[in-house]
């Protein structure tokens, strides 16, 4: 729903004077200029831009709303941001150049890759802890946790596979192999199947959760695109299963995948160099983090119509919707 | 010269330790961090033996910058073992590396032969032609994958093209090609030609004449710069050179770019600021065209620089990466094939559907009509990538990469 003038313009004087928001806030990690900029979902316009450590990457919120997590890679942390206040009141010990992380259904875990140490670090945010480091592939990436918490995946890009693993135990228990460099994995709401994007490779594998196996491999074809500027990143499926978003890199278009049949049924026209993807809570609108362009775009999820693009900082990476208004 | 041989090893420590004791270079770091636990420990270990055959000596360069490290090449399949050994825990694989060195232009084939009896199947090579050529046919009869990592003459994609001898070094006229798109798009199409007196600068020179005619530039005069057999820079050569590369180069005529071809490190680094009229200089000094850059991030490059560094106490260069991707491409095709069979493995490297992620934007692939590998080329000067070509809107019908080197409807090869 959108707001009007009068209560958008009382909301953003009320975020400025330090309370929180009336209107659901994107937050989008810029890698290059090592920001984080705020953009109110309903007016689309920035309300803030908040400075971080350096190439900020991977980005979520506890799921109160209260705390934005982010990457900052080349500073090897992940720095707590306050939502109401704007200010990094901490940070978490990450390992090594954490790039993507996870935050369990239950909130307390954060489950973070470390590229260059093979590493998936599992961190208890309330005493800001490593409960435990787990050995993957080389360069791991992309991380899913399924809705139940159980089960935790971790793409590994050089060695090119999904590895399952068992969040009670904390130990790898199935190990899938997809196509080249994957990069993030996604959970079908009812856990049924796991979708991972290969960014070489230029597939997406729907891997299925009870077996284990790859049941089948959503390809793109763009007319007037070579297959190899076709890169998927960036996965969202909706709360009711029925719609998955592929970002499609270089291609600077992302897919709407029908998640039932594994067709694909559109490809919205975005900006350029598409990474990473976020829903609003209430799904009408999906955002896309556009790297090269500077910028992010809402596509509107009932026609699948890219609505409005907002200028960030620069490089934006990563994305995510606070849970609440 | 008698070949010096490190042995199979047993564990990656081991292995690291007796390979950086062969090849004398400074002590790698062994990657002190947990062994990845496979889901199914009790798969049988399926061991793969890569080889590393490299004719080797010392070499000078005008700056000391630019003398190449002794583990140049060997360093970068190091870390490719690593990588592949990381994911071999969770396949039940295990690669090892033998590294044999030989002085340049040393016969070959007894260190061939020795390699062959522990059974490599795959041999990275860093040699002469002659030298490769000498063992080609040889290994190709005894099923013998080669990997060439370090040579970057034409003929061995072209008119002695191999069926078993697939490239992951460049090309001259792929490195050629690179450079010249780049002068065309910046609308400097107007080149004045230094060439050493050496067969290899000569070799690189006619790289830069054929991409001129093949991209619109124009090579308006041309120079040969002697090699007289003088010493590397001295104490006071610096007052000499300052004065005589601009007269050397008084007499060109007109031009936008001067260009350099000395792969023998006789003059190249001396052009650069010094000649007759202020002009950027491009080849093998000044801005020089590599698959590789140590200072690249693109493409996810960050990661593997980091490791690398970590593994090698250095930077990468465009050897290590030739040969990294190398020892991935052997990688790829195991981990691809469950009980790695050779056979199996080969199939699947010719096949259309092989490709390797290597940090190069897209899957590198090999081309089918001659075994060279697909590579965008780097072009940087000593602090960083000026620009990666192929550039914008030099298109090709199959792969914009194409539009690099000799492309098919004009090779020679005819792969035996």
């Amino acid at each position: 729903m959108k707001a009007g003038p009068l209560v958008a313009g009382t909301a953003f004087a009320v975020l400025m004077s330090g309370s929180p928001a009336f209107a659901y806030m994107a937050y989008v990690s810029n890698e290059k200029d090592n920001t984080v900029t705020v953009v109110d979902t309903d007016t689309k316009e920035v309300v803030k831009t908040i400075k971080v450590g350096q190439r900020p990457r991977g980005i979520t919120i506890s799921h109160d709303g209260k705390f934005v997590y982010v990457c900052a890679s080349d500073d090897d942390n992940i720095e707590i941001i306050d939502t109401v206040t704007s200010e990094i009141v901490g940070s978490l010990p990450s390992g090594p150049d954490p790039e993507l992380f996870v935050l369990s259904p239950d909130g307390k875990t954060l489950y973070v890759a470390n590229e260059d140490d093979n590493l998936v670090t599992v961190i208890d945010i309330e005493s800001k802890k490593v409960l435990a480091e787990v050995p993957v592939g080389v360069e791991p990436e992309g991380m899913g946790v399924s809705h139940d918490g159980k089960t935790m995946v971790n793409t590994s890009e050089t060695t090119n596979m999904a590895h399952f693993i068992d969040t009670g135990t904390n130990e790898i228990t199935d190990n899938v192999l997809v196509d080249s460099r994957p990069r993030f994995a996604e959970f079908k709401p009812d856990d049924s199947e796991v979708w991972v994007s290969a960014e070489i490779g230029g597939t997406v594998s729907v891997i299925d959760n009870a077996t284990r196996q790859v049941k089948h491999k959503i390809t793109f074809e763009i007319p007037g695109l070579r297959a190899e500027s076709i890169q998927p990143v960036g996965i969202r499926i909706t709360d009711d299963g029925k719609k998955a978003y592929v970002a499609l890199g270089p291609a600077n278009r992302v897919a709407v995948v029908n998640a039932e049949t594994y067709e694909v049924e559109k490809y919205v026209l975005v900006g350029q160099r598409v990474w990473q993807l976020a829903f609003t809570p209430d799904q009408k609108t999906i955002i896309s983090t556009n790297g090269i362009s500077n910028d992010i775009t809402f596509i509107d999820v009932a026609t699948d119509e890219p609505v409005q693009s907002v200028t960030v900082g620069a490089l934006p990476w990563g994305v995510v919707v606070s849970p609440t208004k | 010269m008698r070949p010096i041989k490190s042995t199979v090893p047993i564990t990656l420590a081991v292995f690291m330790g007796l390979f950086a004791a062969c090849v004398n270079v400074e002590l790698a770091v062994a990657q002190d961090q947990p062994k990845p636990q496979a889901a199914k420990p009790e798969k049988k270990i399926t061991e793969i033996n890569v080889g590393y055959l490299r004719a080797y000596a010392p070499q000078l360069a005008l700056s000391v910058l630019d003398v190449p490290p002794r583990d140049e090449g060997v360093a970068g399949a190091k870390v490719a073992i690593t990588d592949n050994n990381t994911t071999g825990a969770f396949t039940g694989q295990k690669f090892n590396l033998e590294v044999v060195q030989v002085k340049p232009d040393e016969d070959v084939t007894a260190a061939f032969d020795a390699m062959m009896e522990k059974s490599d199947r795959y041999i990275l090579t860093d040699l002469s032609a002659k030298q490769l050529l000498s063992i080609a046919d040889k290994a190709r009869d005894k099923g013998v994958l080669l990997f060439n990592v370090g040579n970057t003459d034409d003929s061995l994609r072209e008119e002695d093209c191999r069926i078993n001898v697939f490239h992951t070094a460049p090309t001259r006229s792929m490195l050629a090609d690179g450079l010249a798109q780049y002068l065309i798009w910046k609308q400097w199409p107007k080149w004045v030609l230094i060439y050493g007196s050496h067969e290899r600068d000569k070799l690189f020179a006619d790289a830069l004449r054929r991409a001129a005619e093949r991209f619109g530039g124009q090579i308006v005069g041309e120079k040969e710069f002697k090699d007289t057999g003088t010493a590397k820079q001295t104490d006071s050569g610096v007052v000499q050179i300052q004065k005589q590369m601009p007269v050397f180069t008084q007499d060109l005529p007109d031009h936008d770019v001067v260009l350099v071809a000395d792969e023998s490190e006789v003059f190249g680094s001396y052009v650069p600021f010094r000649t007759w009229i202020p002009r950027p200089v491009a080849g093998t000094a000044g801005m020089i065209p590599s698959i590789w850059h140590p200072a690249s991030e693109q493409w996810g490059g960050a990661q593997i620089q980091n490791r690398f560094e970590k593994a090698s106490g250095r930077r990468m260069l465009s050897k290590d990466m030739a040969a990294w991707t190398a020892v991935r491409v052997v990688g790829e095709a195991a981990t691809r094939t469950p009980d790695a069979d050779p056979a199996k493995m080969e199939e699947f490297i010719r096949s259309d559907k092989f490709s390797v992620a290597a940090f190069r934007g897209q899957k590198a692939t090999f081309r089918s009509w001659n075994l060279q590998m697909r590579e965008p080329i780097f072009l940087g000067d000593g602090r960083g990538v000026i620009t990666t070509s192929p550039q914008e809107g030099f298109l090709h019908q199959v792969s914009e990469l194409d539009t690099l080197g000799v492309d098919k409807p004009e090779t020679k090869c005819v792969l035996k």
